[in-house]
């Protein structure tokens, strides 16, 4: 009897979980469920004041355990190159460490800026599900009502960016892509101002996020099908014993390739990001533009050093034409742009050509120049954003450059501290920018991509043009009649500026433990 | 030697000088007009004490420096960003001591000759005057400095590079929010080609490292490490091409030269002298020092293409100065003309041309800041660039005129004053390697005659035109800024037997580096018999 029981029902091992490497992760995950709790037992009025703890709280933890997963790692003391974790499901390696801390720090200054609350008009919606222009609209702004969900959205998404580089099989990657991405979905169309472009962004990047998605499953469904697993280190092991053609693995390769650049905003797969940035309340497009890209090449890097490592001389034509015009699109776009934030947005995709090139490398140096970069650009595009959530005109942003003109004379300070954030993104000496560029730069010469970094040049003279163009309108044009002003902001955002402002200065004049740092951790690569 | 950091205080005096002024209330704080006024003027007082700091511990360095010593000296070295073997590393030789000590010279004199340019009293009729903040124009004056001392004085690549392109900022500003005209035109155009040449710089300049950490070697930027790099000819022409088209735009050099009329034009006074003084000698510097003696093989190749744009910019500029109304843009295209000359001395490979060209760019920082700042006396007074809007200034203000005739005659290069002996040593320089190019650039000084003195003809002789009935000659202050480069200009010209020391070994140094020798006449004896024996 006992016997035929054992045959029928084999005892089921228990998943073996590493809870103590996965706790920063498990943090996030459940501060975000936290804040659901409070949104839906606590009193409208006290919900503000229980969210920002536990927002705040959650992401400054997660920083702090990870930091502690890698000084207590056996990472650092040498042996493996970093740990599976969750059977099989999570890397816990040197490179995603990085990754993850900083989009933990980046996400907690964004945050800085989603809970600023002393402008007159909030970011965000009242009713998001309110007719734009309907008297329910109306009455919800009479009320006084504020969307605090977005403190939970906020951290899922979050979680979701940290498992998305850390994950090990292609499943995990998706199921995090997913969460991070529907949350941001969301947040793109709270905007309380110009409801119907924030409605539009948010339909937009559903769509096409959506389109994207598809791809990348079934690129997975393709690599499924070469390999027999969604294991990276399992289709590497395929991939490199391949000796026939295996149409599969380079369908899955270019499929998969599609998801993840769509996702980093990289040209021809761009389309998306001026729109939602541009739509998004502008704090969401400051988490969006630092650590939606942080995440998302932490997962391009892991799934082609790790999973298509050996295949380098197979996708790099690819990522060389992608880079290339991604660098240049970006930056001749750009130019002709008139609102700032949609400015700031092909800057963005120019820059993600930027640290495609590092990408290319496919080397411990590009890998370490790439992770600089994410980290010193998150920073300057946070403050950046900041920045611009300051300059208000009649019930919202003034984000038409016009209205910026002769800002520098009646607000010195704020107009200083942007050229600051412009001049950092153009990449001139002694700005973070410029060592981020000069790393992956470096990193991309040493792999033999010269050409790619001479675009690379071309196009950021080009991208200094809108740059340079807003600092002329800041500081050498006079201030219409009744131009929009800078508001005076509460702690919260004047923290996230400074803090955006000393990090690009800090980093553009002594890089160098954060490079030792990202060179450490990048050594030996991912864990495969 | 002693240890003592004399570049690093050098460098890091005016940037002292910048941090207190930043500290001094600005515009919005409380206080009336005489406590703004009061304010201003402790801001402009201390520019000055820390520009004559920085001139005074340059002063000590030139008394200092050995020319028979090492190579570089006053150095220091420290490692600054290990991954990528970057170091804070700074030191001398005789060339960057000369522009070091040149530029620290025209900085209290540019201080004194910008005291109201940030009111905007210079300002042409009609303009607005700005209204900008004085402090921060001192300020941006002082960061400059910094930089300025520092990219001379880097004996690392990637310090030379950040500060090479970090200077353009304080620039930008100055141009774009303090000068006049079409000012954010200029400005722009200023930095965006500055940038663009710059940009492929810093590849060449990557690669350059990329190619020192070849074969396991642990990379580096130092720059005497790097002269020892054993480079294949075609790198060598990729990375010299890449340095030599940042350096050309800097210097600036004919096809590469449409911003600097525009940037100079609308640059208050003060600021062109900076900016043609000294900034755009950074071009010509970069290429004695970076172009020639880290890749000598393709400075040979690339040799006559340099040479041909160094004559055509020389005729070229000269030209078009002739044919100029606006007295900025006028003294701008003889720059064009001068550098033409500095570059031509520099490529002819000779000790002589190089010695010349070296020479000229601290003369050329001298006239052509004296003529600058003269013209922006003139301009503060009657409120107008154009010339036709002048004419016989010498009989209202004959001080401003005399010394406007001796900075002319320097800008032509008459025998006894400073240029004159660079200049000769420059066309002597080359006519014993590229005889054709020499004759064609002498006609630059004939050229040169007629621009100066014309320029010198419509502006201060015949009638006096009623708007400049009232001018009033130079002031106290104005004397002060301008009557000590007068002075060198005469004492070089009659002397310049302490600056040609300090160069001459220098100038040997980099021949040796770039394996370029002098060619020997043949002399008279050995030619005549060649020919009577066939």
């Amino acid at each position: 009897m006992t016997g035929t029981l054992a045959v029928l029902a084999p005892a089921i091992p228990a998943p073996r979980i590493e809870y103590a490497q996965l706790s920063p992760l498990l943090l996030v995950f459940g501060a975000a469920v936290a804040g659901v709790l409070v949104e839906a037992f606590a009193p409208r009025p006290l919900r503000r004041a229980l969210h920002l703890p536990v927002a705040f709280g959650g992401l400054a933890g997660a920083f702090a355990l990870t930091v502690a997963v890698a000084v207590a790692s056996p990472v650092f003391s040498g042996g493996r190159p970093g740990d599976i974790a969750a059977v099989g499901a999570v890397a816990v390696d040197l490179p995603t460490l990085f990754i993850q801390g900083t989009i933990e720090l980046l996400a907690l200054i964004s945050v800085l800026v989603i809970a600023e609350s002393s402008h007159e008009v909030s970011a965000f919606a009242a009713q998001a599900a309110a007719v734009p222009g309907s008297s329910a609209e109306r009455e919800s702004l009479a009320a006084g009502i504020s969307h605090t969900e977005v403190y939970p959205l906020t951290l899922f998404a979050v979680g979701g960016m940290l498992l998305f580089p850390a994950s090990n099989d292609l499943v995990t990657m998706f199921v995090a892509l997913e969460v991070l991405s529907l949350p941001l979905y969301l947040l793109s169309g709270l905007a309380r101002r110009r409801r119907l472009l924030s409605q539009e962004a948010a339909m937009k990047y559903f769509l096409l996020g959506a389109f994207s998605s598809a791809f990348f499953l079934f690129g997975i469904a393709m690599l499924y099908g070469f390999s027999g697993s969604v294991r990276l280190s399992a289709i590497a092991a395929a991939a490199s014993g391949n000796t026939s053609g295996g149409v599969l693995l380079y369908s899955g390769i270019a499929l998969l390739g599609v998801g993840l650049l769509f996702k980093i905003g990289a040209v021809p797969f761009q389309a998306w990001k001026p729109d939602v940035y541009q739509g998004a309340p502008t704090p969401v497009t400051a988490l969006m533009a630092s650590c939606t890209l942080a995440s998302a090449f932490g997962a391009v890097l892991r799934v082609f050093y790790v999973a298509f490592g050996q295949l380098t001389w197979d996708w790099r034509p690819a990522m060389w034409a992608v880079a290339i015009v991604t660098m240049l699109g970006g930056s001749i776009i750009a130019v002709t742009q008139t609102d700032v934030k949609r400015l700031l947005a092909y800057s963005s995709i120019a820059q993600a050509g930027y640290l495609l090139t590092g990408v290319v490398a496919a080397s411990p140096a590009g890998l370490a120049g790439t992770m600089f970069y994410l980290a010193a650009y998150g920073a300057t595009i946070v403050g950046a954003f900041a920045v611009v959530t300051l300059v208000q005109g009649h019930g919202g942003e003034a984000a038409h450059l016009s209205s910026w003109a002769g800002l520098g004379k009646r607000s010195p300070l704020v107009a200083g501290v942007f050229a600051f954030f412009l001049i950092a993104l153009a990449g001139i000496p002694l700005t973070s920018g410029f060592m981020g560029k000069f790393a992956v730069f470096q990193a991309a010469i040493s792999g033999g991509a010269t050409p790619l970094v001479i675009v690379g040049a071309i196009s950021s003279a080009i991208l200094a043009f809108p740059y340079v163009r807003v600092i002329v309108l800041m500081f050498f044009s006079e201030p219409p009649q009744d131009g929009p002003v800078v508001v005076r902001p509460s702690g919260f955002t004047t923290t996230a500026v400074s803090v955006g402002a000393l990090v690009t200065l800090v980093l553009g004049v002594v890089p160098e433990p954060l490079l030792r740092l990202a060179h450490d951790a990048a050594a030996r690569l991912f864990v495969g | 030697m002693s240890t003592f950091p004399w570049l690093t205080v050098a460098g890091a005096l005016p940037l002292a000088g910048a941090a207190v002024i930043c500290f001094v209330p600005g515009a919005a704080a409380p206080g009336g007009e005489a406590d703004r006024a009061r304010r201003d003027q402790f801001v402009k007082w201390t520019a000055l004490v820390a520009t004559l700091a920085a001139l005074g511990v340059t002063g000590a360095m030139a008394a200092a420096f050995d020319p028979g010593g090492p190579r570089f000296q006053f150095t220091q070295t420290y490692s600054w960003i290990p991954q990528f073997g970057i170091h804070y590393a700074v030191g001398v030789d005789g060339i960057a001591l000369v522009l070091i000590v040149m530029t620290a010279i025209l900085m209290p004199v540019v201080v004194l000759a910008s005291w109201w340019d940030a009111e905007g009293r210079g300002n042409p009729a009609g303009e607005q005057p700005p209204k900008r903040s004085v402090k921060t124009y001192f300020a941006l004056l002082l960061v400059l400095e910094t930089m300025m001392i520092g990219v001379f004085a880097a004996t690392d690549v990637f310090l030379f590079y950040v500060f090479f392109e970090a200077m353009l900022v304080p620039m930008y500003f100055m141009i774009g929010s303090y000068g006049v005209g079409q000012r954010q035109y200029a400005a722009v155009k200023f930095l965006l080609y500055s940038l663009l040449g710059g940009l492929l710089m810093l590849v060449a300049v990557i690669a350059l490292y990329v190619y020192s950490a070849a074969g396991g070697r642990a990379g580096t930027f130092l720059f005497l490490p790097l002269t020892h790099l054993a480079l294949s000819a075609t790198a060598q022409r990729w990375l010299f091409a890449g340095f030599f088209v940042a350096f050309a735009i800097k210097a600036p050099l004919w096809p590469f030269h449409t911003w600097l009329p525009d940037a100079a034009a609308s640059a208050q006074p003060g600021a062109a002298v900076l900016l043609v003084g000294v900034l755009d000698k950074v071009g010509t510097f970069g290429m004695i020092r970076y172009c020639l003696e880290l890749f000598p093989a393709a400075a040979h190749w690339f040799g006559p293409l340099a040479i041909t744009l160094s004559v055509i910019g020389v005729v070229y500029g000269a030209v078009v100065a002739i044919g100029q109304r606006d007295l900025k843009r006028l003294i701008a295209y003889t720059s064009v003309s001068h550098f033409g000359l500095i570059t031509l001395g520099i490529f002819a490979m000779t000790s002589q041309g190089q010695v010349g060209a070296t020479f000229y760019m601290v003369n050329h920082g001298f006239a052509t800041g004296a003529l600058f700042l003269i013209v922006g006396f003139m301009i503060a007074r009657r409120r107008s660039q154009q010339i036709a809007d002048y004419g016989g200034v010498q009989k209202v203000a004959p001080v401003l005129a005399g010394l406007f005739l001796v900075a002319s005659l320097a800008g032509l290069a008459l025998p006894g004053l400073s240029t004159f002996a660079s200049e000769f040593l420059v066309l002597i320089g080359t006519f014993t390697r590229y005889e054709a190019a020499a004759a064609l650039a002498t006609t630059g000084i004939i050229l040169a005659a007629i621009y100066m003195l014309w320029m010198y003809q419509r502006t201060m002789t015949g009638p006096v035109r009623p708007e400049v009935a009232g001018m009033r000659d130079l002031r106290p202050r104005e004397l002060w800024a301008v009557g000590p480069l007068i002075a060198l200009i005469i004492v070089l010209g009659v002397y310049p037997r302490p600056v040609i020391d300090l160069i001459g070994p220098a100038v040997r140094q980099t021949l040796v580096t770039v394996h370029a020798t002098d060619p020997v006449p043949p002399h008279p004896a050995v030619a005549g018999q060649n020919r009577s024996t066939p």
